[in-house]
């Protein structure tokens, strides 16, 4: 595998059992993602963005096919090594944020960084720069409740990228967000895919995302319909 | 992890302080529920005790064959020493002397010529003696009419009814007639100094109750007894511990050849008073166990509930890349920890409200005797009682049916692929 390979994927089919037959999610897909790439699952509703993303997250397991992400082959590796994977190299970003109600700005974004046993005065200080990254060095200490979509939503990315993982998952993250909010949350994801070497893939179907994208897979009914390369994306910061 | 953990339990008030009150009210309801049965059960058998058979019984072998006849004849003898070894040997219990006995009882006039005359059955207990605990648990002083309790050895209380019937007021002599432990023709004076009403209906219509020194000097009785009965101290009656302790003392005293050798009865062994207690055991045992049973699933399901509720943060912190058994040990670690809060509080309460009601009792005496035209038996102070199955028997509901709900709920990290936990944490 390539140094600088993220992501490779052979074969993939993922099927669904229905009743007592099989629904075809995902079917040949072969997919390399590289370093640093800023990349969207682009397709109509139903097409199996969220499908791929789940496997490459090792939320879900293929059916058939190879998929290895940052090097680690996922079909051979166990429960507990795809837990640490996702716990040391990747982040999650979802449509409906998922902050934990209970606990603060400043806590919600500490706990990946928990988890991975990092020592306090250390925590601390990535925590604050990461919020202060996602502009809400002043919402630390608020809970969810008390943020608009698009804080909770940059609370949620902070939480992603805090720890540095070398690849953040984010399915449809401006979803629930208006025009501006969302430009906001892409301008500052892609800022943040400059600065770290992190990669980022979307699922989407929101135009405003696209205009940021430089690579778009689009996907039909299972299976990659087209493969495109944006040298200059539409949005410049 | 594990303060980060505690911190979002205790500012969760629906995952921490809810269920622990849920759990705390529960056991204490199970708790002080079942003692109550258990005291209520017991009331009644203690009715019974206290007059006719005491928790365990001796009298002599003779004696229990013709019980009925009350016969004096074949009372035990030298009933200090029996009690001395008694006491000495099973201090469990105390032991009291008990004379029963039967005959007329005549009330004369001024003139010493009969007024009235009827049947009376008399009890000849032990009221004087400092240790004596019979005025106690008698009641006497609750079940009182008028008049004073007895202050000499020809004291005698009389029951309301018969006071009624036979016309008899206080301080007015009677004299009873009967027969001696040697069968020999017997009068006695005895002077009434008060009235009693027993409210267990008609059992009382012919009573008298005396001090034991009267009774014997009006048997001829020194140093006898028709019987011993003797009470556990917590006055709570447990089958198994006196049918065991009746079988081993006749095992050792008992001489079956010889008919006035000392033999032991249990409360159950008196006339039905086995399948009374077998019947009251077994209501117990049906009730307390429904009960049970329903407050389990109760308690299970709200550890089903919470654990469902919480499938949102179980995918986020599996997303998070960490492992399912820690995400699962950790459930199941909140669930024993709140179930223990609940349950340990819960049963201080329940046991705490038991002893109260154990040690005053709740007195239906008034709403009783309102409602009977006094042919109800039933007791009237009901009384709690704290037994040592009331101290684990809350950890049942509060801690195993909210742990076991939680298991259940929590199979579901491993049962289903992550990716269907996040669409339940995405409604
Ligand atoms: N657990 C499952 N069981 C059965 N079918 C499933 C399951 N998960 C997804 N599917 C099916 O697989 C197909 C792809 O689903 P997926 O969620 O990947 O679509 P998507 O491209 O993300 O759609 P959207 O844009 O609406 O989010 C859909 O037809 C869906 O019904
Ligand atoms: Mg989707």
């Amino acid at each position: 595998m390539e140094k600088d390979t993220v992501i490779r994927i052979k074969g993939l089919l993922k099927q669904f059992p229905i009743g007592g037959q099989f629904f075809t999610a995902l079917k040949n897909v072969d997919l390399d993602l590289n370093e640093g790439e800023f990349t969207g699952l682009v397709g109509p509703s139903g097409s199996g963005k969220t499908t791929l993303l789940n496997i490459i997250g090792g939320l879900d397991s293929p059916t058939e096919g190879q998929v290895s992400v940052l090097g680690q082959a996922l079909n051979d590796t166990s429960h507990a090594e795809r837990a640490r994977l996702r716990r040391k190299h990747m982040g999650f970003i979802f449509q409906s944020y998922n902050l934990l109600p209970v606990y603060t700005v400043f806590e919600n974004v500490e706990l990946p960084l928990i988890l991975n046993k990092v020592d306090k005065n250390e925590r601390r200080s990535m925590v604050a720069q990461a919020v202060e990254s996602v502009g809400l060095r002043d919402k630390m200490d608020s809970r969810p409740n008390m943020l608009s979509g698009g804080e909770c939503q940059r609370t949620a990315i902070a939480r992603a990228i805090v720890h540095q993982p070398a690849l953040v998952l984010a399915d449809e993250p401006t979803a629930n967000l208006d025009a501006e909010n969302s430009h906001h949350i892409m301008k500052i994801l892609s800022n943040l895919n400059k600065e770290l070497s992190t990669s980022f893939i979307f699922a989407t179907h929101d135009e405003k995302i696209m205009a940021y994208l430089r690579r778009i897979i689009h996907l039909g009914d299972g299976e990659i319909t087209k493969d495109e390369i944006i040298d200059n994306p539409k949005a410049h910061d | 992890m594990i303060k980060f953990l505690a911190k979002g339990l205790f500012r969760d008030r629906s995952r921490s302080l809810f269920p622990v009150l849920v759990i705390t009210l529960t056991v204490t309801l199970v708790i002080f529920s079942i003692g109550f049965m258990q005291g209520t059960m017991n009331s009644l058998l203690l009715d019974t005790a206290v007059i006719l058979t005491g928790h365990e019984k001796v009298v002599t072998r003779a004696y229990s064959e013709e019980s009925q006849l009350m016969p004096n004849d074949l009372a035990l003898m030298d009933v200090d020493q029996l009690i001395e070894d008694l006491e000495q040997e099973y201090p469990d219990f105390f032991w009291t002397p008990r004379i029963t006995f039967a005959g007329l009882l005549d009330v004369p006039d001024q003139n010493g010529e009969t007024k009235a005359q009827g049947p009376v059955i008399a009890f000849g207990i032990d009221l004087f003696s400092s240790e004596s605990r019979q005025v106690e648990i008698w009641e006497l002083e609750r079940l009182l009419v008028s008049g004073n309790l007895p202050g000499n050895n020809n004291d005698a209380l009389i029951s309301s009814k018969m006071a009624d019937q036979l016309n008899i007021g206080i301080g007015e002599n009677v004299t009873f007639i009967g027969s001696t432990m040697d069968n020999a023709f017997t009068t006695y004076n005895f002077k009434v100094s008060g009235t009693f009403n027993l409210r267990k209906g008609q059992t009382d219509k012919q009573m008298m109750l005396v001090d034991l020194s009267g009774a014997r000097l009006a048997l001829d009785m020194d140093n006898a007894a028709s019987a011993i009965f003797g009470f556990t101290h917590s006055l709570y009656y447990d089958d198994e511990t006196a049918v065991a302790l009746r079988t081993k003392y006749n095992r050792i005293n008992s001489d079956s050849l010889d008919i006035f050798s000392p033999f032991m009865l249990a409360l159950r062994d008196g006339n039905q008073m086995g399948t009374m207690v077998d019947v009251s055991d077994a209501m117990m045992a049906i009730m307390g166990g429904i009960f049970l049973v329903i407050v389990m699933i109760v308690l299970w399901n709200m550890g089903l509930m919470n654990g469902l509720r919480r499938y949102g943060e179980i995918g986020l912190r599996l997303a998070m890349g960490e492992s399912k058994g820690q995400v699962y040990r950790s459930m199941i670690s909140e669930a024993i920890i709140i179930g223990l809060a609940g349950t340990v509080v819960g049963t201080g309460i329940g046991i705490g409200l038991t002893y109260y009601v154990q040690e005053n009792g709740i007195d239906y005496t008034k709403g009783i005797e309102a409602l009977s035209n006094s042919s109800m038996v039933m007791p009237n102070i009901f009384y709690a009682q704290v037994t040592p199955d009331l101290f684990y028997i809350g950890f049942l509901p509060g801690v195993l049916a909210t742990v076991l709900g939680t298991m259940l709920a929590g199979l579901a990290i491993y049962r289903r692929e992550m990716s269907q936990l996040f669409k339940e944490l995405e409604t």
